[in-house]
């Protein structure tokens, strides 16, 4: 297995999975949505790392234990950032990301 | 013969990829969006297989496909209390991020193609988690124990924040 696909294909899906959580990122009203649309970027560079590992030094695995972390402190970042969004939603009653304007001076 | 097949799958998977991500950033309801992300994260997941890193995969449809988006729909359930027909809407800078992430892609294209690979030409071995287990737990044991702490810092931490306010200030 192997021959047939090279880095380039990997990458060229993990750049278009970055693209389409990074406009979600940006272009999204909810809070929640940008949340999920930094899933998707994270995501791709998961597919980044271990199509890199695979292809470079399939021995070392240095790729995969780095995607494993990407995903611990993905898992992290979602709980910490829905209760950010629950607390603010119980002070403003939106999840409209400009309502969100408590530390503006 | 064995090419074509892993080419079938490969052309397979990344189109459920990346036509249910678009899905997730079109869709406007936002539980929909919910949904269709975890065949984003199950598509990732045959990616990885792809790549023969299986334990990976395995990771990925637990916490990602699993914990992840159960969490993510509960936030959503605790939100929105209105209607979820219009729950995802796009604001107006939408105008702005589609020629700058196009021109994101498009960049990221061309230095791929420009780009000489220097592929090491072997495989990667069978059992990859025989592979991972020491170099997690020797090299890599100090960044290990600091993902566990923190997991259990930031999830106490989200406690902290969801609990509720009384209206005198007290937290207990």
């Amino acid at each position: 297995m192997g021959t047939g696909l090279n880095p380039s294909y990997f990458i060229g899906l993990s750049a278009a999975l970055f693209a389409i959580g990074a406009f979600g990122a940006i272009s999204k009203k909810n809070a929640i949505a940008v949340l999920i649309s930094i899933e998707l970027m994270l995501s791709a560079v998961n597919i980044n790392l271990v199509a890199i590992n695979k292809f470079l030094t399939p021995e070392a695995f240095i790729g995969q234990i780095f995607a494993i972390f990407v995903i611990t402190v993905a898992a992290a970042e979602v709980g910490l950032g829905l209760a950010i969004v629950i607390a603010i939603f119980r002070n403003r009653h939106s999840v409209n990301l400009d309502d969100f304007d408590l530390m503006k001076w | 013969m064995e090419d074509t097949n892993v080419m079938i799958a490969f052309v397979l998977l990344s189109g459920l990829v990346l036509g249910s991500a678009l899905l997730v950033v079109t869709l406007k309801n936002l539980v929909h969006s919910v949904l269709w992300l975890i065949v984003t994260f199950i598509g990732v997941a045959g990616i990885f297989l792809l790549l023969n890193a299986d334990f990976v995969a395995m990771v990925q449809v637990l916490v990602y496909a699993g914990a992840v988006c159960i969490m993510i729909a509960f936030g959503v359930m605790l939100v929105q209390r209105q209607d979820m027909e219009n729950s995802n809407p796009m604001n107006s800078r939408y105008k702005i991020a589609f020629p700058l992430i196009g021109g994101l892609f498009i960049s990221i294209g061309l230095l791929m193609a420009r780009t000489r690979w220097t592929l090491s030409g072997e495989a990667v071995p069978e059992k990859t988690v025989q592979g991972l287990a020491p170099i997690l737990l020797t090299d890599y044991v100090i960044p290990f124990e600091v993902a566990a702490v923190l997991l259990t810092v930031a999830l106490t931490g989200a406690l902290v924040l969801v609990k509720e306010v009384k209206a005198n200030g007290d937290r207990s």
